[in-house]
């Protein structure tokens, strides 16, 4: 699949060629304009959004609004229709998305042992072989894993899958870090370990896009919070305001309850 | 013309005793197909995964080519084989005919597209699970080969162990090229051509009884290896 589009041209009196990584950071993230159709449907169609470089940013929304295609589209998994997606000055794409890690509302796990699947992430990173099994045991115990590191990783419980997903996004030091619906259906401890991970990431300068319905999540987690409504952005606001006075409709009508069609 | 209770019996005689021949044909038998086996899976498992990984243009018309391989007839690979390497061939020169290395050759183009088409069905699934993770973490397509073919590990070993059944049964491409030659490319299927139309029942049956061993062996091998994935929850 092609990557999102073009790097942006460098501005006029800009240095030489910087590494796409440095280039990329700090940077908001900017969204122009962006479309996304199928089979004659529009299913993401945001105008205009940009996202501040560290803040914990919520994605809100009724089911079918587009909340995790809007999240692929970040991430440069699947390609926009037309519009733009940015980072800094870095166009969307490969460069971009080897700083982010996204964890998926199914972690997929590889059908080795908890430890292994750690290490196949930070084995494409630098390092010797002792520092990363340091720093593999060191994310383990930080997602309650330390005690499981030889059990085949597909057996572990729902929670305890999704927090060796969070461990394994987590390896890869990502500047962003996604996380579509990551919560759902598990249990109350490992959603509340994940969210506090989430949290102190945050705190260490990761820019967090938590994509959820559940408004509690939503107003433990989020610094600002952008509400999505048939594919259409309706709202991006801090998130004091959104959950005070939300001003469109659908927001409203989620917010107090109602069932949003 | 011995009866079939004296061949039975023949025939376990043989076996139980250790019969030098017998095992020798048996030795050569598993050294070819193994041999076989072993550069099959190296040929099938990473082309099977490519086809999985890559998605370049004609890649259905690959996929259909090798599947329709999978039903080639042995014998018309052992007579290619054979336009090969007989001594008016492209590859005379090398004198390769009528030994074992020309039975690992045919028996390598017979089973290597039965181990590539199948792989590929084992490991498509996985690739249905992991592309997009894969591609999230900037997994680089060789990486996701070899990640594929670790991960569908008792999958492949299945493969392997269909792929070896076929080449240890198989008659018709080996005595093409072998031409049975005794102590030197008798195999167990060519001496159990030869020995039953000679009238030798207890050799055969000897022979007969060794393969059938082999072939459930296998069979059994195969659902233990399943079990062992299921239990671990990596089937």
């Amino acid at each position: 699949m092609p990557d999102a589009a073009s790097v942006i041209p460098p501005k006029p009196g800009e240095a030489g060629p910087r590494t796409p990584r440095d280039r990329i950071l700090p940077g908001a993230l900017r969204i122009e304009r962006l479309v996304l159709e199928a089979a004659g449907k529009t299913l993401v169609n945001v105008e205009k959004l940009t996202l501040d470089p560290h803040s914990v940013t919520v994605i809100m929304g009724p089911n079918g609004a587009g909340k995790s295609l809007l999240l692929r589209l970040v991430h440069g998994l699947i390609a926009p229709t037309r519009g733009w997606i940015s980072w800094g000055e870095v166009a969307s794409g490969e460069a971009t998305r080897s700083t982010q890690a996204m964890v998926f509302q199914k972690p997929v796990l590889l059908r080795r042992s908890v430890a292994a699947n750690i290490d196949f992430v930070l084995r494409r990173r630098a390092g010797t072989k002792a520092e990363r099994r340091v720093r593999r045991d060191e994310l383990l115990a930080r997602v309650g894993l330390a005690d499981r590191a030889e059990q085949p990783a597909r057996l572990l419980s729902g929670g305890e899958q999704q927090r060796l997903a969070l461990a394994r996004a987590l390896a890869t030091r990502p500047k962003v870090l996604l996380l579509d619906e990551a919560t759902a259906s598990l249990d109350p401890a490992s959603v509340q370990m994940i969210e506090q991970i989430v949290l102190a990431s945050s705190t260490e300068q990761t820019k967090i896009i938590f994509v959820t319905h559940d408004l509690g999540q939503a107003r433990r987690l989020a610094d600002d919070v952008a509400f999505l409504h048939h594919g259409q952005l309706t709202e991006h606001r801090p998130a004091g305001e959104f959950f005070a006075q939300p001003t469109s409709e659908a927001a409203k009508a989620y917010l107090s309850g109602r069932i949003v069609l | 013309m011995q009866d079939f209770a004296g061949a039975f019996g023949l025939a376990f005689g043989l076996i139980a005793s250790g019969d030098a021949d017998l095992f020798e044909i048996v030795g050569l038998s598993m050294r070819v197909s193994l041999t076989a086996l072993l550069l099959s899976c190296l040929i099938g498992f990473p082309f099977g995964a490519l086809l999985v990984v890559r998605r370049f243009f004609g890649r259905g018309i690959v996929i259909a080519l090798v599947n329709s391989m999978m039903g080639f007839p042995p014998v018309v690979i052992g007579l290619l084989v054979y336009l090969t390497l007989s001594r008016a061939g492209p590859m005379g020169w090398l004198g390769l005919l009528y030994t074992p290395t020309a039975m690992i050759i045919a028996q390598t183009l017979l089973i290597a597209p039965i181990v590539a088409a199948l792989s590929r069905q084992v490991l498509e699934a996985l690739q249905a699970e992991y592309e997009e993770q894969f591609r999230s973490l900037g997994i680089s397509r060789w990486s996701a080969v070899l990640a594929l073919i670790v991960d569908g590990r008792y999958g492949l070993l299945t493969v392997a162990l269909a792929g070896f059944g076929r080449a240890v049964a198989e008659v018709g491409a080996v005595i093409i090229v072998g031409g049975n030659i005794d102590h030197l490319t008798r195999v167990m299927t060519t001496a159990i051509a030869l020995e039953t139309s000679k009238g030798d029942l207890g050799m055969a049956l000897a022979l007969g009884i060794i393969l059938m061993s082999i072939a459930i062996s296998v069979n059994l091998a195969a659902s233990a290896l399943r079990a062992v994935a299921e239990r671990q929850a990596y089937a």
